[in-house]
């Protein structure tokens, strides 16, 4: 492997474009895509902050975008979604840490094909750039939702922003597709052939695990979207009926006809649920790094951890079905996909189980990492809680397409993932970046960050089981979800408090990058590759040297042991793995 | 930090479940066969994950302060876990998860595995941007046929549906923006739609099913209690989905006749 490794490296760059813009080294692809996706969530942070605005004050006028149309909250809707789940949820926690620190955790120098690699951010950024103009096209943007459910995004004449800006935004996806299938086939091919002497597969720690099984996720069913998408573009502008039957819009016979509504949702959401799995993986991964970290204590559970992760990955692809209970599929496979629904719960359980194992009996020190780490815990169990609701169809009768869903899938993929990333940020900072950030502010930042989203998603479930519908531009037209607007006055007013919190971060990134105090190259008394070598890493990593590993990732607490804790590289301790 | 986070997890975690308990925001009041099994579910489902939840939040917020570090803390506990204890709550979620999924299930089956029985009222249910329509049958007991080509929702009605009045069939057919039924008996529901995909969702009688174009869906239920119930669109279907909006008037078999007669009387 260490042969291997060497084959692979390349020289380091001269020049500002050659070193942080098209750039073949791993750690700069990673930062670039970390400020991609820092871009991407307050692009749609503002989105959500319009929408929140809207529902309560649906007349208000506001500075800049004025008036907030129907169709125009439903645009931003949409937007807010795919930027999210894409350009987020998808682009940080894999494309960002996962490109920086897996060559790194593993002992490698970089990627196994840094052009691929840096091929694949660029086409990323490209596809960001197509769905942000779909904003600037006439008609603006689509108001089909995320989830682009034909006939509605297939035809043109079904409504504003039906026409071009559904065009770059599925366009946007297909490009979005490609760039994740590059992605993946560099983060598998870089697991499985670039580790470090001694750096067995029950050596990686937890995070490159996470890493390497959202790969083959995301191998898998980025494929699946990318045709879909493609099927999607031919309906739309060659006359093409796959997903279109005989419809009528407005009183006029469109001319398609045969076509499969069902088609694109079980070829959407057999992308789509895994589509979970990586926005969240990757959380999982860093958080189990950050609870033992600062536990000063062994992972409870390592090979349980993995062999959930994987069961997590398979059952993955077997359940997309629970979101077409609802759709006019038979009612008997809804059956079956409940029920491999409800196995997908034991791993995720499992997990539970042993974060709260590895804290039992620990010394915890509360830095901020650990603080988002608890906080990623607490949120994965509160959302991960109303999927058991959601996986029985006779439930969904009443919740299916209700603020319920909403509340659940943003508190488990949407802020549990966050939360994951900041928990990944404060911790990494000091490696990428070589400074500290402030303690202080972190802590301020997270406390306001963990009340203000439970209070703004926690009440979601109650207005869902009172019926309250989602993508509803207002709740003025039906009695008795009117009723229901104390509840969304209080989610506005929390979203406003929590938004305005995320500043804190902000200022605190930027501030600490250029006066933080300076990090030594293991802050935190770390165990894995990453906090053996300078702060920030050499072009190749480890300047010269190959590591050689003896220890598994997680060997804090070791009796004997000189230190608390023993490092990978550190000569062979007894036990573990 | 450790009691910080203890009293915020703790707070929020008690202030979360206080309003499922005391049903502050609730299933809206049913009025369908279906209520007693849906709602038991429900509550069942609730009970059970309501336990997990408040173990799981009150431990962590529990483990944050009790093992936070002091000059005065033992050594840690060296252990990289426990197969036995691994094994054993897996077994335990696995029989919880899959045993609550089982009893769901029967419910399930006696709503959707099998269809109306006889005697059923029939009603057709139509969706398009952004209105619903109910077609009754009439005294004939067949539905007229319709054709995409006569289809006029600006005119509303019987054009909205593209009802065919030539076909004998037809004669008699009733269309309606406004759903009527009998009390206590059971509704054959044809759901169509003839542009993009709706769903009907009547919170009270617990009944929510897509209406797919190119699909035409039989459903059934019974509704249970007289009475006015509000229909919302609950798929997203354009600009106008939030004003998707119908009533469904639940009344007496006698009340129901008046009305479908004096209907019937109206086309004549």
């Amino acid at each position: 492997m260490a042969t291997s490794a060497t084959a692979h490296a390349h020289a380091a760059p001269q020049g500002f474009i050659r070193r942080y813009i098209f750039s073949l080294d791993h750690k700069v692809i990673g930062l670039q895509y970390f400020f991609l996706a820092l871009t991407a969530v307050f692009v749609g942070m503002f989105l959500s902050l319009l929408m929140r605005i809207h529902l309560v004050w649906p007349l208000a006028n506001l500075p800049i975008v004025g008036e907030i149309k129907p169709e125009q909250y439903l645009a931003l809707l949409t937007m807010h979604g795919t930027i999210m789940v894409f350009f987020v949820l998808t682009t940080a926690p894999q494309g960002g840490f996962g490109n920086y620190f897996l060559p790194i955790q593993i002992g490698a120098p970089d990627m196994a094909f840094p052009v691929l690699n840096m091929m694949s951010f660029w086409t990323t950024f490209v596809g960001f750039v197509v769905i942000i103009a779909a904003f600037f096209v006439s008609g603006g943007a689509p108001l089909h939702g995320w989830t682009g459910y034909p006939p509605l995004s297939a035809i043109q004449q079904a409504g504003p922003g039906e026409g071009l800006g559904a065009d770059l935004w599925i366009t946007s996806i297909a490009i979005f597709c490609l760039a994740s299938l590059m992605g993946a086939l560099n983060f598998l091919t870089t697991t499985l052939d670039m580790r470090a002497k001694g750096m067995t597969m029950m050596r990686m720690p937890l995070t490159v695990w996470s890493w390497f099984i959202t790969a083959i996720l995301g191998l898998l069913a980025f494929g699946v979207l990318l045709s879909a998408g493609i099927l999607l573009l031919m309906d739309r502008n060659l006359g093409t009926s796959f997903y279109v039957p005989l419809v009528v819009v407005n009183g006029q016979i469109m001319q398609h006809k045969g076509g499969s509504p069902l088609l694109w949702q079980h070829l959407f959401w057999f992308f789509g649920h895994p589509e979970v799995y990586i926005a969240i993986l990757p959380g999982m991964g860093v958080t189990s790094q950050i609870l033992s970290t600062f536990s000063r204590k062994p992972i409870f559970g390592y090979k349980a951890m993995v062999y959930a992760m994987l069961s997590i990955g398979f059952f993955g692809f077997m359940v997309w079905g629970h979101h077409m209970f609802m759709s006019g599929m038979s009612p008997y496979s809804a059956f079956a996909f409940s029920l491999l629904t409800m196995c997908i719960g034991v791993p995720s359980a499992i997990k539970t189980f042993n974060w709260l194992g590895t804290m039992y009996k620990a010394r915890i020190r509360f830095q901020t990492p650990m603080l988002y780490a608890i906080g990623f815990v607490s949120l994965f169990v509160s959302g991960g809680l109303s999927g058991p609701f959601l996986a029985q169809p006779v439930l969904d009768i009443q919740l299916h397409d209700t603020y319920f869903v909403v509340g659940h899938f943003h508190l488990i993929m949407g802020v549990a993932a966050i939360f994951g990333m900041f928990a990944a940020t404060y911790y990494w900072f000091p490696k990428m970046f070589g400074r500290m950030m402030n303690e202080t502010w972190g802590r301020v930042h997270f406390f306001i960050t963990l009340i203000g989203t439970y209070a703004i998603f926690m009440p979601m479930h109650y207005l869902g089981i009172a019926g309250g519908t989602r993508r509803y531009s207002q709740y003025t037209e039906v009695a008795y979800l009117t009723r229901l607007m104390p509840l969304h006055r209080f989610m506005t007013f929390a979203a406003i408090i929590t938004i305005a919190a995320q500043f804190i971060f902000v200022i605190n990134l930027f501030w600490s990058m250029f006066k933080g105090p300076k990090a030594s190259d293991n802050p935190w008394e770390a165990t894995t590759l990453e906090w053996t070598t300078a702060t920030p890493p050499p072009h190749d990593n480890f300047g010269g040297v190959t590591p050689v590993v003896h220890n598994g990732p997680y060997e804090y607490g070791v009796p004997g042991a000189a230190r608390d804790y023993v490092m990978q590289t550190d000569p062979p301790v007894g036990g573990g793995h | 930090m450790g009691l910080a986070l203890l009293v915020v997890i703790w707070l929020i975690t008690l202030a979360s479940t206080y309003f499922f308990v005391a049903k502050t925001w609730w299933l809206p009041l049913g009025a369908s066969a279906a209520t007693g099994f849906i709602d038991g579910q429900f509550t069942l489902t609730l009970v059970i994950m309501g336990v997990v939840f408040l173990a799981a939040q009150l431990s962590l917020g529990y483990l944050a302060w009790r093992y936070r570090e002091q000059p005065s803390s033992p050594a840690v506990d060296y252990s990289h876990g426990n197969m036995k204890l691994e094994v054993m709550w897996t077994v335990l979620t696995t029989i919880l998860f899959i045993g609550l999924n089982l009893m769901g299930s029967s419910v399930w089956a006696s709503q959707r595995f099998e269809g109306a029985g006889p005697g059923a009222v029939r009603v057709e249910v139509t969706g398009m941007q952004f209105a619903w329509y109910f077609r009754y049958p009439g005294p004939d007991g067949q539905y007229g046929a319709t054709s995409p080509k006569l289809m006029d929702p600006s005119a509303g009605g019987e054009a909205a549906v593209g009802l065919n009045t030539s076909d004998p069939a037809a004669k008699d057919d009733v269309v309606t923006g406004t759903m009527y039924l009998p009390v206590n008996r059971e509704v054959d529901l044809s759901l169509r739609s003839v542009d993009v995909i709706h769903s009907f969702f009547v919170p009270n009688l617990r009944f929510k099913q897509d209406a797919v174009p190119g699909l035409n869906i039989h459903m059934h239920f019974t509704p249970t209690a007289v009475g006015e119930y509000e229909i919302a669109c609950a798929e997203l279907c354009g600009l106008g989905h939030y004003k998707m909006h119908g009533m469904v008037h639940v009344v007496s078999q006698e009340d129901f006749d008046k009305w479908m007669m004096a209907r019937e009387a109206e086309k004549q």
